[in-house]
């Protein structure tokens, strides 16, 4: 006769449930919504996703307060983790995720606007992204990379152009492979130490001094490479220059945000200890990444012909500078990766809008693609307003202060500084030169060249909306008046990174 | 509102700038010199404001903008940013007075008016980070004012120009942080102010390699040999105004920053350098006036001059002596009214013809005798004819050298003399001698828009050529602070040797018949 299990419920702390479980009634209702009244039109979804999104948001301030109060929360079994890095990682998710969902609200129709599934399945997504960063089980990580990655794939695929499909079935080749290398790298950590919680990886680890290092090395080897696929690192890149050109501008620049993000706060929980512990093999082949990232992705950004790409090559360049952080591996670093993240997404967000905003449904004629630099050619003489603002966020990428992406870049370089790497500070600064290249060329054709026969200023804005306005609206106020928010933000990320050990 | 003055002087044409956009096409150029003349009026209040006997920082402004990292909105202005930035104010109303049938000219204007609110900006800061800002910012402008309207080469040129300028750059900001982070080593607190930076005394070797981050940065702006040659590339494709600002202000932002950085945070690493640095600048001012001679173009003339004569600031303010440095600034603000003046006449002659070679021109003397004169004066002032503007600050800068090292000096030297050579051959060329070409022969003579441009450079280029003691006695005044701070933080023999300490009274021994100085 077996003894009844008696868990207390209090101990199961569902509240640090409550953030991922909104998205996922969310869409579960919209689902619902669907069986019961089809033909619904996509504002309805699109205004409940939104909805749905601002509840999550509020439950992480909930927890938020509860997280500063008395540090960090378990829950269900330990299996949940609530600490200050789920919290900004939660935090820039569904951030993001509320400035990328009113995009779908443009003027032309598209695709796959119009099944309701679209925005279900991006609410699942959501909350695979949550479970990935407020958990330090590995197991917890892999379902949650699982169920965020096929929902992702599908939407990429529901953009329903002949790119969109090469675009899914590369990025979910890839992506199971990716899988395939995370499984495998959790499973030789498990056999080594018999647990699959990171923290408690670490602390085997330790106690035996790293007696294994041949095995362990095998597997952290694994799992570099399973982040570096996500984290879309060079020679892991194929898959990323190819899948942004076929999805969407707005599920491009979403993209470039919000997978990343939460594949950088496992890789910060993962590397965190094995940093600390001072593997030769492992700065190394870091720093190895972290430089060749950086700087090829920035020469092949100099040669491409069409601004999508380019800004796909520089999100990778920008992955590359952000993957120091976790190189460097202080509190300074940490904080600094999601202080520049949180710039970053408000000026890439911006910038792929400003380029889905002059999405046209067909190619114009002469063109190769959709957003060739010519088609940008003498945009200030057509339409200026919008030259002006892809001109701001040119600048800041490029990291021209004071716009958002400097003072990013500032406490990154300062933080790889303060630790010593000064050779790193070098390499990161130049790269910024090399980069300002690219991103002066197409400031060069919107506000000096003559503009290509045949093209008004109307395409420019052949998309745009009321939403779309004013998502770049908020995009471009955020890029111009980021020195204000800094103090603050800098404040509240330093004392969560810091609250949590890292 | 003195208080505020330097932020007022600021973002006040910035915040005109944006209202710009509202006013109509043809009411702009209006508004443009109203807007600018309300700047200069300002920056002469600030002069009249100005006590000239501290030498330190005034009219000082702190707010806090991002205190968890020591970066904070810090203005002030010493004697020697003071006239840097009345010139600048100066050469906005005199470009935009001036401004020619330039197409889209309310663009232009609004960039100018920008430009104007970095160039105030560059030289009131007193935080590095605001500085960077604003050093960074005024890229953007000068950018679309080179690609925009410039000449065929236009788009290549703009790119150089800012991608130098941006790496340079970068580098210099790597170097600002490792300083802020020894501030935090020493201090333990963050802090990106220049003036707690003075507080700083660094160990030789990290003053080397920081003096040498900021070298880079600085020395691309310049521009020194051989990181020189965007600038002949920016000149010969900028429009007049664009030459005129980047002359007259933008490449003073460089030697300005040897004086407000390099110098005073870095005393033992300037001396141990200042001979390379000094064999750098005369080879500047030799070697780019002979390319000067074999230049058909007039403008790049002109251009490569002013690499010659930004030889000379250099020397001076690596000379670490009150002479050097104070000739120096006083040579800054010289070169920006001769060199200004110049690429304005130039413009003059290019509006007619549209043509810069002087191959084209020729007798120029017989058709437009005013525009021959005026040309005249100020290639006098170029060359550094005793009495005008150029001579003081040339001569204060070598004599400062003179003392550190007689070849170098005496070298340099020799270059002024190419100097005056190739300026004389080429007035010759476009003035004197015949009207050979059909075209020059009813060249009507400058205007009287062009005039009032260029007559107020001929007379602050004679007047303070003849009396320069208004500007030079603020100058000297902080320049002698600055020196005294050197020699208080230098720690090494060779820059307690070099630079010369002012606390002693200087006092002459006579020992039979030989004069010899005595610290």
């Amino acid at each position: 006769m077996l003894a009844p299990v008696n868990i207390p419920f209090e101990s199961l702390n569902l509240m640090t449930l409550a953030p991922m479980l909104i998205p996922i009634i969310g869409a579960l209702l919209i689902l619902v919504i669907d069986v019961v009244k089809g033909g619904l039109d996509k504002s309805l979804y699109v205004v409940l996703a939104l909805l749905f999104l601002v509840m999550d948001f509020f439950s992480l301030l909930g927890n938020a307060g509860l997280f500063s109060h008395d540090g960090t929360i378990m829950g269900m079994f330990d299996v949940m983790l609530i600490d200050g890095l789920a919290l900004l990682g939660q935090f820039i998710i569904v951030g993001a995720s509320m400035l990328f969902i009113p995009l779908s609200l443009t003027h032309k129709r598209f695709h796959e606007f119009s099944y309701p599934e679209f925005f279900a399945l991006f609410l699942f997504m959501i909350a695979g992204f949550q479970f990935m960063v407020a958990t330090d089980n590995i197991i917890l990580v892999f379902v949650g990379l699982e169920t965020s990655s096929l929902a992702l794939y599908t939407l990429i695929a529901m953009h329903n152009r002949d790119k969109s499909f090469e675009a899914a079935i590369k990025y979910f080749t890839m992506g199971a492979l990716a899988a395939g290398f995370f499984a495998f790298g959790a499973m030789i950590l498990y056999a080594l130490t018999g647990s699959v919680e990171i923290n408690k990886i670490a602390l085997v680890l330790a106690s035996n001094g790293y007696s294994d290092i041949g095995y362990v090395l095998v597997g952290v080897a694994f799992m570099l490479a399973a982040f570096a696929f996500k984290l879309s690192l060079i020679p892991f890149h194929t898959w990323a220059p190819d899948v942004y050109e076929g999805a969407s501008a707005a599920m491009a620049g979403y993209m470039s945000i919000v997978p990343k993000i939460a594949a950088f706060v496992v890789a910060m929980r993962f590397f965190e200890f094995l940093i600390h512990s001072h593997i030769v093999w492992l700065e190394v082949v870091l720093y190895a990444f972290v430089v060749i990232t950086m700087t090829a992705s920035n020469m092949w950004a100099l040669v491409q012909t069409d601004v999508k790409r380019m800004l796909a090559y520089s999100s990778i360049s920008h992955a590359g500078f952000v993957m120091a952080a976790i190189l460097i591996g202080t509190t300074q670093a940490n904080s600094a990766l999601f202080l520049y993240w949180i710039l970053f997404s408000f000026t890439n967000l911006g910038s792929f809008s400003m380029l889905w905003i002059s999405r046209q449904k067909n190619l114009i004629d002469g063109q190769s693609s959709d957003h060739s630099y010519d088609k940008f050619a003498g945009m200030i003489k057509t339409s200026p307003v919008a030259a002006l603002i892809m001109g701001l966020f040119m600048l800041s990428l490029a990291g021209v202060p004071p716009f958002a992406l400097f003072w990013g870049k500032l406490y990154m370089i300062s933080s790889a500084v303060s630790s010593g790497y000064t050779i790193l500070a070098l390499i990161m600064a130049l790269n910024s030169a090399i980069a300002g290249y690219y991103y002066l060329k197409l400031i060069v054709y919107m506000f000096m060249k003559e503009p290509v026969v045949g093209v008004d200023g109307e395409i420019y804005v052949a998309n745009a909306t009321l939403a779309l306005r004013t998502i770049i609206g908020i995009a471009a106020v955020a890029t111009i008046f980021a020195f204000v928010a800094i103090n603050p933000l800098l404040e509240f990320i330093t004392a969560f990174v810091s609250k949590s050990g890292y | 509102m003195l208080d505020h003055i330097l932020s007022i002087l600021i973002f006040f044409p910035a915040l005109a700038a944006v209202f710009g956009f509202m006013i109509q096409k043809e009411s702009m150029r209006t508004y443009g010199v109203a807007v600018a003349l309300i700047e200069f009026v300002l920056s002469l209040v600030l002069w009249y404001a100005f006590d000239n006997n501290v030498s330190g920082m005034q009219f000082v402004e702190n707010i806090p903008l991002i205190p968890a990292f020591g970066i904070n909105y810090s203005l002030g202005i010493d004697g020697i940013s003071l006239f840097i930035i009345i010139l600048s104010a100066f050469f906005t109303f005199l470009g935009i007075v001036s401004l020619t049938d330039t197409p889209k000219v309310k663009y232009m204007i609004i960039t100018l008016l920008f430009l104007q609110m970095t160039m105030a900006g560059v030289f009131a800061a007193l935080d590095a980070i605001v500085f960077y800002t604003f050093w960074e910012l005024s890229l953007v402008p000068m950018l679309y004012i080179i690609g925009a309207w410039g000449g065929p080469l236009r788009i290549y040129a703009s790119i150089k120009f800012f991608l130098y300028t941006f790496a340079g750059s970068l580098v210099m900001l790597v170097g600002m942080l490792f300083m802020a982070y020894f501030y935090h080593q020493a201090a333990g607190v963050w802090s990106f102010s220049i003036l707690d930076w003075y507080r700083l005394v660094l160990p030789e070797n990290f003053q080397l390699w920081l003096f040498v981050a900021f070298f880079i940065g600085f020395a691309i702006k310049v521009p020194m040999f051989p990181f020189h040659t965007w600038l002949p590339y920016a000149h010969g494709q900028a429009p007049t105004i664009g030459s005129v600002i980047l002359a007259a202000i933008l490449l003073k932002m460089g030697t300005y920053a040897f004086v407000r950085f390099s110098l005073p945070l870095f005393p033992d690493a300037a001396a141990y350098f200042m001979i390379p640095i000094a064999i750098l600048a005369v080879i500047m001012i030799i070697y780019t006036s002979m390319v000067a001679y074999a230049q058909k173009d007039i403008k790049q003339v002109v251009a490569y001059s002013s690499i010659a004569h930004m030889g000379v600031i250099i020397l001076g303010t690596f000379a670490l002596n009150v002479e050097g440095v104070s000739g120096s600034i006083f040579l800054m603000l010289g070169h920006g009214v001769v060199a200004g003046g110049l690429f304005m006449l130039v413009g003059v002659i290019y509006d007619r013809r549209h043509t810069k070679l002087m191959s084209e021109f020729g007798g120029l003397a017989h058709v437009m005798p005013r525009y021959a004169t005026i040309f005249g004066i100020m290639m006098m002032a170029s060359v550094g004819l005793p009495l005008t503007i150029n001579f003081v600050g040339e001569f204060l800068s070598l004599l400062g050298f003179y003392q550190q090292s007689h070849i170098l000096t005496l070298l340099a030297g020799t270059g002024i003399i190419v100097g005056a050579i190739y300026m004389l051959a080429a007035y010759k060329k476009a003035f004197f001698g015949e009207v050979t070409n059909e075209a020059n022969k009813n060249l009507p003579d400058i205007n009287k828009k062009e005039l009032f441009g260029i007559i107020p450079l001929v007379i602050v280029a004679i007047w303070l050529g003849v009396y320069p003691k208004p500007v030079l006695g603020p100058i000297n005044n902080s320049v002698t602070s600055i020196i005294k701070l050197m020699h208080a933080k230098a720690t090494t023999e060779l820059a307690k040797e070099r630079i010369p300490d002012l606390t002693k009274p200087r006092v002459f021994l006579m020992k039979k018949t030989i004069n010899k100085e005595v610290n």
